[in-house]
């Protein structure tokens, strides 16, 4: 191996260089997954004014419902559901425009091609996008919890932990599942995904139930817990999380738990499905390429 | 998949890219055929619209061809791009990439991890990078504060990350200055210097770029390589004969005993030029049928008792091959392609 600053790979030609076993691929993604995480994570300490756009602006949404409920005389479980369905709201803002726009941003930027060139699968860089954003949107969740929590005096009766982790973690699954899927829409459609971002939007804060139960939707609360991850996770946090509240929820947490490892499932595998269909398109139609080229 | 057998580190054949567009298709590759042995710095040079991106793009697997086949490193860009990846960079001119919140040295360690460097190691060769191209002092400075030239520098650090066996350079010194441009054009040959063996395809539409930094010159102009040899050599093509000035302090028999050695065309004294004919010396132009022929000349004046006082050889440029080729120079708009119509076939 050259002493040369330059050198790094010892291989004596390219052919030996590019055999790459199956450890050393999945290793290099790991890799990429923490890479692509890192500025998010780095961002968030560095910027602090997310604290007060991400966090403080967001919370005055939550606060509104409360109030709502409360000046309604509404029961008072009705204000825990708004504080709950606020924190999970920050996930899917995340989720629409941090995970599904953010390929859009980086084909701009030319970063869409490093990833592309670089020896690493695209679902690394949107897991790595996913836990980046994991990160500073949780920290925003778990704050407007306790802050709800303390400013409204929520009162929560939780029976089964276990299940309402794993309930909380499928959720973030499923509903990062679809981000990713999102994701591959962006990058193919661009700007048209931009205005389906849009549009979905507020008629998933309208089905998701992040202010109300899903069950008070009627017949739609079966529309939105067969295609939205965020309603079938809230719907059944809050059965976990309220157990004093009889009848809440449009199906047992266990069967809404089920219903989210599908979904995760599924997600994923149409994430993976459409990333390949779509990359196979953009490169036959060169819409991987920086805008400016 | 079996391996490749040793071949050139680039290879293009019957290489075409059409792109729908409206109201007609336009040809943006038009039968391309090109091969790059391993160790070669290969320039392609060509205006705006030519086709020298779109044939990088697909050299680097981010776009498709419409027929023809490329092979990088000996696979192929179609079917083969994981094998490709891991061996190659590429670095654009006017890259914004990376994330301006990060420092240079986090951004540099970011990219080291999608090339597979472990942690510890990602940052030394980050910094390692860093010192290399100069960017010692931004270390700490985040990306969204350095100039254009330091940015680019940072595009090269990047480049070289993985250490590239083979490294697609597009327009790097696009929109740098003089001194920035000369930074970067160093880098590509110390790193030349010191990893013999590794390749590099160049695009630019800067011909003395490409005359000082490529081993071969592809020209090309609406998607088809017009010319393609050394720089020495396609300057020949636009010149028959070697063209020399000699200052003397003396001609005492005319131009004409010089006109008759072996090897010279002409020898006229020459119209321009300090010593024409004056008390200081005389100018002589003369057209040789080949450089050897200028030890003769030498020798002649060496033995009349002349004294040589100058002697400098007169080049076509790269332009003046790209303007007897194509008809227009480099920095001349392409009317068809500014309008996105199709590129007529050159004849």
């Amino acid at each position: 191996m050259s002493s040369s600053p330059y050198a790094r790979d010892p291989a004596a030609g390219p052919t030996e260089a590019s055999a790459w076993g199956f450890r050393r691929v999945l290793a290099t993604n790991l890799r990429a997954v923490t890479g692509r995480a890192y500025p998010r994570v780095r961002g968030s300490l560095r910027e602090k004014s997310w604290i007060f756009f991400e966090i403080a602006l967001p919370f005055l949404s939550t606060c509104a419902f409360v109030l709502v409920y409360r000046a309604l005389e509404a029961p008072e479980a009705y204000i825990g559901f708004a504080v709950l369905g606020g924190a999970m709201t920050a996930f899917w803002l995340n989720v629409l425009w941090a995970m599904g726009a953010q390929l859009y941003w980086d084909r701009g930027e030319g970063n869409l091609e490093i990833y592309f060139t670089a020896p690493i699968s695209m679902m690394s860089i949107l897991v790595g996008m996913a836990v980046g954003g994991l990160y500073m949107t949780a920290t925003r969740a778990l704050v407007i919890i306790a802050m709800g929590s303390v400013l409204f005096d929520v009162q929560y009766a939780i029976d089964q932990w276990l299940l309402l982790g794993a309930v909380f973690l499928l959720t973030l699954v499923a509903l990062y599942g679809l981000g990713m899927l999102m994701a591959s829409l962006f990058l193919f459609w661009g700007r048209e995904a931009w205005h389906l971002a849009n549009l979905f939007q507020e008629p998933v804060y309208f089905l998701g139930g992040l202010y109300a139960p899903v069950k008070v939707l009627g017949p739609l609360a079966a529309l939105a817990i067969g295609l939205l991850p965020l309603a079938v996770g809230l719907d059944a946090m809050r059965q976990l999380t309220f157990t004093q509240v009889p009848d809440i929820g449009v199906l047992p947490p266990l069967a809404e738990a089920a219903i989210l490892v599908v979904m995760a499932v599924v997600f994923l595998l149409l994430a993976r499905i459409a990333l390949r269909y779509f990359e196979r398109r953009a490169r036959a139609e060169g819409r991987l390429m920086a805008r400016w080229q | 998949m079996t391996p490749p057998t040793p071949g050139p580190a680039i290879e293009a054949r019957a290489l075409r890219r059409i792109y729908k567009a409206k109201p007609n298709p336009v040809v943006a590759l038009d039968g391309v055929d090109l091969e790059v042995p391993a160790g070669e710095l290969f320039g392609l040079l060509g205006p705006n619209g030519a086709g020298k991106t779109t044939l990088i793009k697909i050299l680097t697997t981010l776009l498709l061809p419409t027929s023809g086949t490329a092979r990088v490193a000996g696979f192929d860009v179609v079917t083969e791009t994981a094998r490709i990846r891991r061996v190659m960079n590429m670095v654009s001119g006017g890259e914004q990439s990376g994330y301006g919140i990060l420092t240079v040295r986090e951004q540099l360690w970011m990219f080291s991890q999608f090339y597979g460097l472990g942690t510890r190691q990602g940052w030394r060769r980050t910094d390692e990078l860093i010192d290399l191209v100069g960017l010692a002092e931004q270390r700490l400075q985040r990306v969204s504060a350095l100039s254009t030239g330091q940015r680019q520098k940072l595009n090269l650090a990047r480049g070289f990350i993985n250490d590239p066996w083979i490294l697609f350079l597009d327009e790097p010194t696009l929109g740098l200055d003089v001194s920035a441009a000369r930074d970067v054009r160093d880098h590509f040959r110390n790193w030349r210097a010191a990893m013999p063996g590794r390749t590099a395809l160049l695009t630019t539409h800067y011909m003395a770029e490409a005359d000082e930094l490529c081993d071969r010159v592809a020209i090309v102009d609406r998607g088809r390589i017009l010319a393609l040899g050394t720089p020495a050599e396609l300057k020949r093509r636009v010149q028959k004969e070697s063209l020399f000035r000699i200052e003397v302090d003396r001609l005492p028999d005319g131009t004409a005993s010089l006109a008759r050695l072996p090897g010279v065309l002409s020898a006229v004294l020459s119209a321009a030029g300090p010593g024409v004919v004056s008390p200081d010396g005389v100018t002589v132009s003369l057209a040789l049928a080949e450089d050897g022929a200028l030890a003769g000349v030498v020798a002649a004046l060496a033995a009349a008792g002349v004294r040589l006082r100058g002697l400098a050889k007169s080049e076509p440029t790269l332009e003046d091959v790209f303007v007897e080729l194509v008809g227009r120079g480099l920095d001349e708009t392409d009317e068809a392609d500014e309008a996105g119509r199709p590129a007529p076939t050159p004849g």
